[in-house]
């Protein structure tokens, strides 16, 4: 829009940044938090950066909060990782193939079982949690990885988001594949997911994120401390008995377990804005 | 170079739609047959069993003798240049072409020898490192037909390949198509639904209607001896006129009550055809048209109207100083010997 209204300019500024600012406001004041004592942070919460950033961090990093339960923080965000990695992996290989089968093969009850998966978008995870933790359970996969990350693997969303995208993908791609003698795994791997890759990108940091915020299902399955995720450990930090919180190293850890998404974040958009580009179809 | 024969094709769609009832063609080694007709004539269904995308529900297709129909189309030898292209767009331009051969497992020499051949041919070497996307509509078709030629197959298969390009392009192409099939004299079926593509490209010309052929044979033989009245409004430009008549020993008799011309196929009623360009101005012409519009296309002028005091519309490609103006009335005379014949019930070609 080629405009020139010098109060409207101004008008428009100001709420943008008026929500901005609401927006940050709590994660600057965890921030500010996390740079000042216990106690400072104790008799009111304060507004101005403290002294104590060094310290704080360098505490949380390296002994963690023994004293309430919580293991160095590495460790947890090791945790987190590897089971936000775990769920993004595995979401996508299980939705992209199954996605395949229900689009490209004619087999017996295949609308059956896209609208089977497609029920169970309906059902979040905390609906069937208590089944799901019976199962886990059973199989003893409490506290360990897989227990973490297998039960949340399995994805409706991402199926349906890959079925609609290879339902876009022109037929003649496909014919032209098949007389150029390609069987229908190489087309998967040729074709197919070299053209889902910025739908794939997309999904990864969603997918992403949703496996590093997940809290319920972890605080269910672990009671070993050295397979707390940081969602959880975080949580397990302020219910810390009769001691007082030490809201200001819980601060710091909330500060720390927001960066890997934030980092991720920024790394994926480069490959969003790239596919926004340069439309391949 | 083998011959592809078509014999007794049937195609039912699953929910019991007859595309194609029963459907014989031979072309010869060597051969471009171009398929056209109409959109739902099954021009489209018949090519893609030939290539293997659609099975066959009965009869046999045999490429160079060997009976295809249960094969896989990679495994029937040819290629196939698709309407949209469906080049794949991840892909470079040497990448596609290779991908067809790498799935046969060629030595990577060969595949590099090949792929340069085929790219210097259609004069693409300087875009071999280019995605489709940066080609103009032109340079991807042709990048079609270099995935096409590279695999030096039985048989080449075009699927309206020209349809997405511009008009002069579309002229452009048509005749490289034409010299690259002469030169490597490779079978080849080629559908369109464009009347003049079809007169240009084809060593064989086979008409389609409601999934049966209505008439195959050479071009121009084609233009001049129309089987049906459908084969005669199809081919040329404008179409044939069609009008009724009357066959009594004395010569043809128009609705008007003139006469035309003394041989007759039969006595009785029968379908008059006249090619508008057969059509010439004569003063007191037995057939006085009403004229209505006037195309005027720089070398010969297409003169739209009616028979006079009849409703039956006629067309006329007049050429000369003399165009005539809406609203004037043009006494013409056909070419002497130049009248189709058909049978107003049939629509079949009478003589």
């Amino acid at each position: 829009m080629v405009e020139n209204r010098p109060v409207l300019n101004i008008v428009q500024h100001g709420l943008l940044i008026l929500g901005a600012a609401l927006f940050v406001f709590p994660i600057y004041v965890a921030f500010i938090a996390s740079t000042h004592t216990a106690r400072e942070v104790g008799s009111g919460i304060p507004l101005l950066p403290g002294g104590e950033l060094f310290t704080n961090y360098a505490q949380v990093l390296g002994e963690g909060l023994s004293s309430v339960g919580a293991p160095p923080i590495g460790l947890m965000l090791f945790n987190s990782a590897i089971m936000a990695i775990a769920i993004t992996a595995g979401k996508i290989a299980i939705s992209l193939l199954s996605a395949f089968a229900i689009v490209y093969f004619r087999f017996p009850f295949r609308v059956l079982a896209f609208w089977t998966i497609f029920i169970t978008l309906m059902l979040p995870v905390e609906v069937r949690i208590l089944p799901t933790y019976e199962v886990v359970a059973q199989l003893g996969m409490l506290n360990s990885y897989a227990g973490l990350s297998i039960p949340l693997i399995a994805s409706a969303t991402a199926t349906f988001l890959f079925r609609q995208f290879f339902m876009t993908v022109p037929d003649e791609l496909t014919e032209a594949a098949r007389v150029d003698g390609a069987g229908p795994m190489k087309f998967f791997r040729d074709i197919l997911i070299p053209l889902s890759r910025t739908n794939l990108a997309a999904l990864s940091v969603i997918l992403f994120i949703y496996g590093w915020n997940q809290y319920l299902w972890p605080l269910l399955v672990t009671t070993d401390e050295s397979y707390y995720t940081v969602v959880m450990g975080i949580q397990r930090m302020a219910n810390a008995g009769e001691e007082q919180p030490l809201w200001n190293l819980i601060m710091a850890t909330a500060i720390l377990a927001m960066l890997p998404p934030v980092m991720v974040i920024i790394g994926m958009q480069r490959l969003f804005v790239r596919g926004l580009v340069e439309t391949e179809k | 170079m083998s011959d592809i024969a078509i014999e007794h094709v049937r195609k039912v769609y699953p929910g019991g739609v007859e595309v194609i009832p029963d459907l014989s063609l031979s072309i010869a080694a060597g051969e471009l047959c171009v398929l056209v007709g109409p959109s739902g004539c099954g021009k489209s269904t018949l090519l893609r069993m030939v290539a293997g995308l659609e099975t066959v529900t009965g009869g046999d297709i045999r490429i160079g003798g060997r009976r295809v129909n249960d094969l896989e189309p990679v495994e029937r030898d040819i290629s196939m240049v698709f309407q949209n292209y469906a080049l794949y767009p991840h892909m470079t331009v040497y990448d596609n072409m290779a991908y067809g051969l790498r799935n046969r497992g060629e030595p990577k020499d060969r595949i590099n020898a090949a792929v340069h051949e085929a790219a210097k041919t259609l004069g693409l070497s300087d875009f071999l490192d280019r995605k489709p996307r940066q080609l103009s509509g032109g340079q991807r078709q042709r990048v079609a037909m270099g995935r096409a030629i590279v695999r030096d197959p039985t048989a080449f298969l075009f699927d309206e390949p020209l349809s997405n390009l511009d008009a002069k392009l579309r002229v452009k192409t048509r005749v490289e198509i034409r010299a690259l099939q002469q030169r490597l004299g490779t079978t080849s079926i080629y559908v369109t639904h464009d009347q003049l593509e079809a007169m240009t490209l084809a060593d064989k010309l086979v008409i389609m209607n409601a999934g049966q052929i209505e008439q195959a044979g050479p071009p121009l033989e084609i233009y001049e001896k129309p089987a049906t009245t459908f084969v005669a409004g199809f081919i040329g430009s404008p179409p044939m006129n069609v009008l009724p008549g009357t066959a009594t020993g004395e010569g043809v008799m128009l609705e008007t009550g003139h006469v035309l011309s003394p041989d007759r196929p039969a006595i009785g009623p029968v379908t008059i055809g006249i090619r508008p360009e057969h059509l010439v101005p004569t003063p007191s012409g037995p057939l006085p048209l009403k004229v209505q519009v006037v195309e005027r296309l720089g070398a010969t002028a297409n003169v739209h109207g009616v028979l006079k005091g009849t409703g039956t519309e006629l067309v006329a490609s007049v050429t000369g100083p003399d165009i005539p103006k809406p609203g004037d009335t043009l006494p013409l005379a056909p070419h002497p010997g130049a009248l189709h014949f058909f049978s107003p019930e049939t629509g079949q070609r009478l003589g």
